[in-house]
């Protein structure tokens, strides 16, 4: 085993033994932050990515949504209703619009990429938002969900979602450690330090950057449609508005980016801050969000993961 | 068929004329020398060569194909590779990891960039360049700490990953201490040696010049003034005046015979 | 007169009017931009603070059965009551330890300033909507053919008109505004013909932070206030911005001005599109001019 799975590798699956465990111990509540952290870990897992390679994306709930929405949208207009082929739909609708919107936007780096990215997805909020037959700001109700064609609600969908959402994370979390060890992977570090050094050795920074962004949405996307299906709702203020692209830069740097595990642990940390923040501050809670994210940049800059980094000891 | 030739190859920004009507024949296994004051068009002429700058007007021809069109990655793939005044590298990365990265993009195409990056061939294969260019020693510290000749070699090193046919080297030794000038054109030299390749190398020190390049070619305002072997270019009236300036003595001149490695 | 007369006129002052409001806002993003290359995403709050000390001020001034018309001077006064004391804490109590720091890192590090002024303003304020229509009835309304608009919202575009013409006076005629200038455009050669680039810093911050509460301030009797308010506009301000050419007092006008306009176009004929267009605008110049329609070019690398 040792030799085909990474260390990395082999906490995930671990994790994954774990957390599919740990449902049988653990209060409803917990299971359903579990699903959400774990599901707006994988935009952050996505936004990582990018990170890695100098470019930050302020409109991740562009495809955060659009993932949702597709899930919405198909399981009120078709008869689809199980909850692995609309996740799979939902990646390759956020993946096909992050090819597109990829093409125009692998110009551009640093602000003007990430103002770009916000342009994008407030332009998307503006359709939905100004569109009654979406439900507009209320936006609609997503239930009748099954799977393996066995129809799940309350209870029992919350834990499918939960173990549904345990597995693509693990399995996609893996997915990206190996891109990540590719050398497409660590051509991210390479196009950040130097573009033109990496054109003159024969390789095209702009197709590069493609590849990742369309990674990115398509984890964004993957994480929107779980999200929806447990929340058994979307609208555009949850999933689109850029205070939900702002959240997931939050996590990202809370996380920081030395490994796959990272976006994980650093969302399931963020919500349940932002849980307990809520409950027992609700006057300032998010002067504790700003805070944390104010101590994190000044004095831990390469993120909560670093601390692990330092604890354990070096591969 | 010459290796490399340009035709009529110009460049203006704006009223600048950078490069005018530059013609010129490069044949396989020339060692050629390129001088010139600052700003008369070297850089210019290697970035259009190069595919980074696209000429005003002209061609410029490589076995024969006219590669005035194409980009840096495409040039490097046809066989023309160049290291940089200021060495281009990834400061953030070892020196062994700008190697792997160099060797890890050889091949063309998404397919072998998916296959992962630490396996032993481009390991050893790394290893071995390092020594090559003796810079084993500074292998794994962060590119950015490294002294400035470390980074040169390595620049080069990186040029040479995908055996081109042809490499363009701009000042390998500029910025480098005295001491260290022609210890690293002696490595990069060596390194080339034996592997048949043609070499242009820019460079202001005509010490250099003299002793490495069988062929010389001088810049100034955007043309080339003269070309030739380092004896009759170096004896050049426009050279002298505008190239070396009448009174700098050229140190070894006087050694009878004195002709490159 | 027909009814696409009036559509036409109606969209060119509803534009303008929308226009000189995001002007004011995001003109003060825009200088803080260009001089210190922050991209001050707590400039919302300033907006928020600056509405709703306003109110709270227009209040306490009717109460007190003060001239009717001296309320202006009161937006005034609010404007600069949260623009230099919170612009100076801001500066130098934050931002300074940041400076150098990437810039993206910077807009997080706003990003959380904001998310923390929010909670400031409701610990201060409630959550409560606050109202100060005193100063906007009173000014009353002007009739043009069958189209009502009111002297409020055209007196604004006096004001936005006023701000500019002030800035640009300000930048081209003071030795100041000179100075500015000179870091705008390369900060380091500023700083080695001896600009003292720190004081330089901290006047730009005050003076972007004033303009930002002004912005809220004459915003106030318009509105009801409430939280949240600092959240819509902080975006479209980035989008007015981005559209301009950060840095550029010239292009946040015309950047202003495409916005309004092309807004105020949606909301008479295509509502559907009203935030959309908005947004469409800023991806459609960021793809032709990613430095926005005034903004610097960057040179050659090697």
């Amino acid at each position: 085993m040792r030799g085909i799975f990474s260390k990395t590798e082999i906490g995930l699956l671990l994790a994954l033994v774990v957390f599919l465990l740990s449902q049988f111990a653990l209060p409803d509540w917990a299971i359903f932050i579990g699903t959400i952290s774990l599901a707006r870990g994988l935009v952050v897992l996505g936004l990582m990515i990018l990170w890695r390679t100098g470019l930050i994306s302020f409109g991740q709930a562009l495809f955060f949504g659009t993932g949702g929405y597709t899930v919405g949208l198909l399981r009120i207009n078709t008869g689809l209703s199980d909850i692995i082929l609309l996740t799979v739909l939902a990646i390759l609708s956020s993946g096909l619009l992050a090819y597109l919107l990829g093409l125009l936007i692998s110009r551009y780096r640093e602000i003007f990429f990430a103002m770009l990215c916000l342009a994008f997805s407030m332009m998307l909020y503006g359709l939905l938002v100004n569109n009654e037959k979406l439900g507009g700001t209320d936006g609609f109700n997503v239930f009748g969900l099954t799977i393996f064609g066995i129809p799940v609600q309350g209870e029992t969908l919350q834990s499918v979602n939960f173990v549904w959402i345990c597995v693509l994370a693990c399995v996609l979390g893996i997915g990206v450690n190996r891109y990540l060890s590719s050398t497409m992977g660590n051509l991210s570090a390479a196009i950040r330090d130097n573009e033109i050094r990496v054109e003159y050795l024969g390789v095209s920074v702009k197709r590069t950057i493609n590849v990742k962004f369309v990674i990115a949405g398509a984890l964004a996307g993957a994480g929107g449609a779980v999200t929806t299906m447990a929340v058994g709702h979307v609208d555009p203020d949850a999933m689109v508005y850029w205070l939900v692209s702002g959240e997931f830069v939050f996590v990202t740097i809370l996380a920081g980016t030395g490994n796959v595990a990272a976006p994980f642990l650093g969302s399931i940390l963020f919500e349940l801050l932002r849980t307990y923040a809520f409950q027992y501050l609700p006057l300032v809670w998010q002067l504790t969000m700003g805070g944390v994210l104010l101590i994190t940049i000044l004095f831990l800059p390469n993120g909560l993961w670093s601390l692990v980094q330092r604890t354990a000891t070096k591969e | 068929m010459a290796l490399l030739n340009t035709h009529e190859l110009s460049k203006s920004f704006g009223s600048v004329v950078a490069a005018d009507r530059i013609t010129v024949s490069i044949e396989e296994k020339e060692v050629i020398g390129v001088i010139g004051a600052n700003g008369a068009g070297k850089t210019t002429f290697v970035n259009m060569v190069t595919g980074y700058l696209k000429p005003t007007s002209g061609r410029i021809f490589f076995q024969g194909q006219d590669i005035t069109p194409l980009s840096p990655r495409e040039i490097t793939h046809l066989g023309i590779c160049r290291s940089f005044q200021v060495p281009q590298v990834f400061m953030s990365l070892s020196a062994f990891d700008n190697l792997m990265i160099a060797l890890g993009v050889v091949q063309k195409g998404v397919i072998p960039l998916l296959r992962p990056l630490r396996r032993k061939e481009l390991i050893d294969a790394a290893g071995s360049i390092l020594d090559r260019y003796g810079i084993a020693e500074y292998r794994d510290r962060e590119t950015g700490l490294l002294p400035q000749g470390v980074r040169k070699l390595l620049d080069i090193a990186m040029a040479m990953v995908h055996n081109p046919k042809l490499v363009l080297l701009d000042e390998p030794t500029s910025g480098v201490s005295v001491s260290e000038k022609y210890g690293i054109m002696d490595v990069v030299m060596n390194a080339l040696k034996d592997l048949g390749i043609t070499v242009m190398f820019i460079e202001h020190d005509m010490d250099i010049v003299e002793r490495y390049s069988r062929r010389i070619l001088a810049f100034y305002d955007g043309s080339i003034v003269a070309d030739g072997t380092p004896d009759k270019v170096l004896e050049n009236e426009k050279v002298r005046e505008f190239v070396i300036g009448e009174e700098i003595h050229r140190k070894g001149r006087k050694k009878a015979g004195a002709k490159n490695a | 007169m027909p009814a696409f007369f009036s559509t036409i006129i109606a969209i060119v002052i509803d534009g303008l009017v929308f226009a000189s409001w995001i002007f004011i806002v995001a003109v003060g993003l825009s200088l803080i931009f260009g001089v210190m290359r922050i991209l001050n995403v707590a400039h919302g709050s300033l907006y928020a603070f600056g509405a709703y000390v306003a109110a709270s001020m227009v209040g306490w001034y009717f109460n007190a059965d003060l001239p009717a018309l001296g309320s202006l001077a009161v937006l005034l006064a609010s404007a600069f009551i949260v623009g230099i004391p919170m612009g100076f804490l801001m500066e130098r109590g934050l931002l300074r330890f940041m400076y150098g720091r990437d810039e993206v890192i910077m807009v997080l590090v706003t990003y959380a300033t904001f998310l923390m002024l929010e909670d400031a303003i409701m610990l201060i304020w409630g959550t409560d909507a606050y109202f100060a229509f005193e100063p906007y009835a009173m000014l009353g309304n002007t009739e043009i053919e069958n189209l009502v608009f009111s002297n409020y919202d055209l007196f604004l575009i006096g004001l936005a008109v006023g701000v500019a013409v002030l800035l640009w006076w300000g930048l081209n005629r003071t030795r100041i505004g000179k100075l500015l200038q000179a870091v705008i455009h390369d900060r380091e050669l500023a700083q080695a013909f001896g600009i003292n680039v720190t004081r330089v810093f901290t006047l730009t911050f005050i003076l972007g932070a004033i303009l930002g509460a002004l912005g809220g301030a004459f915003t106030a009797p318009q509105i009801s206030v409430t939280p949240g308010i600092g959240v819509e506009v902080i975006i479209l301000a980035f989008a007015v911005v981005a559209i301009g050419g950060m840095g550029s007092i010239p292009g946040a006008l015309v950047g202003a001005i495409l916005v309004g306009v092309f807004r105020a176009a949606a909301v008479h004929l295509f509502p559907q599109v009203e935030i959309f267009i908005i947004y469409a605008v800023m991806a459609f110049v960021l793809t032709f001019c990613p430095q926005g329609l005034f903004g610097q070019v960057v040179a050659r690398r090697i």
